[in-house]
């Protein structure tokens, strides 16, 4: 379904993304890990043809998403690292206006819609704008948007960032039952180990753009003799923190958030 | 299509939601309507002009549309850092429409706030010449309203943080404003200004508008009109390619 080879991505002199191969089946849920900075994000947005790859070859379901953006977009359901709702709208607008743009039929996204907000439990409070819901209520729209138009894949950018312990465990649940009943393929990257090894089949570790290790949960502590996925995650990746430069997203975030008293 | 008319819709809501944003920004027009209309107004006529109120009003209303259409900029620099535009650029839709979506809703939005102060314009004693330039009249905001917004995207395209926007603004849209014909006419000026005015795009749509309103327009309203529709053209172009190069 993802079918990556020798995938590189630069920035200038920086290297994000260094000779990456991986493939993902169709049905699979595939875990991305890696600390901050390791080329997770960057990797996501060159499968979901939001980056273009300096070099090596990535097929979306046998799609190039360079040279048919439009083909693979509507093959795909993502749920950013970062809230990309209108919060000026309300849950039903929000979904209503993704559906219209991912050509979904007004009777079919009407039903859907209904279908999706009883699901993530959001259906009571459909018309209230989303600037006031809380965070795990945005993260259960976003990812109920994700799947408006029924994708075939669904990429997970850290999806549980910032989320308490009941909306991430409905999160995954609902992901999970996602991926058994409708054999939708899952993308995800995540910091939280526990996570992973809950809902991952397979998992792939990066590191400084790399992919240092690729298996099952399993095959990943056999490999680093490690308890856990977590000390196999540190011995993979070394203990060292990350060094990360802020840049002016992040800056007005941060204002933003202390200006609206959060 | 589809998309063009969501997006439309989207700017259109939002706006209808802001009533605080909508009421307290008519404020600062109809000072100017009170304080220069009616207080500018003796000198102007002693000066053979006639009524000022009636000169500026069509200024004003104009200077409405210039500010609202070039802060829409603020709105896609907004809607990049708090991950909206990312939802509409990774959607199955050419970035052309999700850009033309956009710039409509935002010139809309400008040209019902300039329709609000023309109507304040009305209750403070503006009366326009003749109910027949009023679809002319009503061209050239929406000219002003599309060349500005298309300025604003520009704008916002390249520039990252509100603070970059702000000043970029700030350099652009006092002197547009003061440098056009919206405060003054546009005869018996200094050489200097005579340049700084007609390189002003402003001049040309607040003249037709002028001339549409109250008879009163220094160039044809033909030139007004090719000068504003051939800057709504290339500047849309402009903030067109801009837009297809945001990264996110």
């Amino acid at each position: 379904m993802i079918d990556v080879q020798n995938l590189t991505r630069k920035f200038g002199e920086f290297v994000a993304v260094h000779d990456i191969s991986f493939q993902v089946e169709r049905g699979e849920i595939f875990a991305f890990l890696g600390p901050n900075g390791a080329g997770k994000t960057t990797t996501i947005k060159i499968l979901t043809t939001l980056l273009p790859p300096t070099s090596g070859q990535v097929r979306i379901d046998g799609l190039d998403p360079t040279r048919e953006p439009t083909a693979v977009r509507q093959r795909i359901g993502i749920v950013f690292q970062d809230p990309s709702l209108d919060q000026n709208l309300s849950a039903w607008e929000n979904l209503d206006l993704h559906g219209a743009l991912y050509h979904v039929p007004r009777k079919v996204r009407r039903e859907r819609m209904q279908r999706l907000l009883e699901l993530f439990g959001l259906w009571e409070r459909r018309d209230e704008l989303v600037k006031q819901y809380s965070g795990g209520m945005m993260r259960r729209l976003e990812i109920a948007r994700g799947l408006l138009h029924t994708p075939r894949i669904l990429f997970l950018d850290e999806p549980t960032l910032g989320l308490d312990p009941q909306s991430r465990n409905q999160l995954w649940t609902h992901v999970k039952q996602l991926n058994q009943d409708e054999g939708v393929t899952v993308f995800l990257t995540t910091h939280y180990m526990d996570e992973a090894d809950r809902v991952a089949g397979r998992i792939a570790v990066i590191d400084h753009g790399r992919i240092v290790s690729l298996g099952t949960s399993a095959e990943l502590k056999a490999q680093t003799g490690s308890a856990t996925l977590e000390e196999a995650f540190l011995a993979l990746t070394g203990t060292a923190i990350r060094e990360e430069v802020a840049d002016a997203s992040d800056q007005m975030r941060r204002a933003a958030r202390a200006w609206r008293g959060r | 299509m589809g998309a063009i008319y969501v997006l439309w819709l989207r700017e259109l809501k939002r706006y209808a939601r802001s009533r605080v944003q909508v009421v307290a920004s008519l404020g600062q027009p109809l000072l100017y309507l009170i304080a220069l209309g009616y207080g500018l107004s003796p000198v102007f006529r002693r000066g053979g002009e006639g009524n000022y109120l009636e000169f500026v009003a069509p200024g004003v209303i104009a200077m409405t549309v210039l500010f609202s259409s070039l802060f829409s900029g603020i709105q896609l620099i907004w809607d990049r850092q708090f991950g909206f535009l990312k939802e509409t650029l990774v959607a199955p839709v050419p970035r052309l429409h999700i850009m033309i979506g956009r710039t409509c809703g935002a010139a809309s939005t400008a040209l019902i706030q300039g329709l609000l102060v023309a109507a304040v314009a009305v209750v403070a004693g503006f009366r326009p010449a003749a109910a027949s330039g009023l679809p002319l009249a009503f061209a050239f905001l929406a000219l002003i309203a599309v060349v500005f917004t298309a300025v604003g995207t520009t704008v916002g395209s390249t520039l990252r943080d509100m603070q970059g926007f702000q000043m970029v603004m700030n350099l652009l849209v006092m002197p547009i404003f003061f440098l056009s014909s919206a405060l003054f006419p546009l005869d018996h000026l200094p050489g200097f200004l005579v340049v700084l005015t007609r390189i002003d795009p402003l001049t040309y749509g607040v003249d037709g508008l002028r001339g549409a309103l109250i008879a009163r327009g220094h160039f044809s309203a033909v030139l007004d009109l090719a000068v504003m529709g051939v800057l709504a053209v290339a500047l849309t172009a402009l903030g067109a390619w801009r837009f297809a190069r945001i990264e996110v």
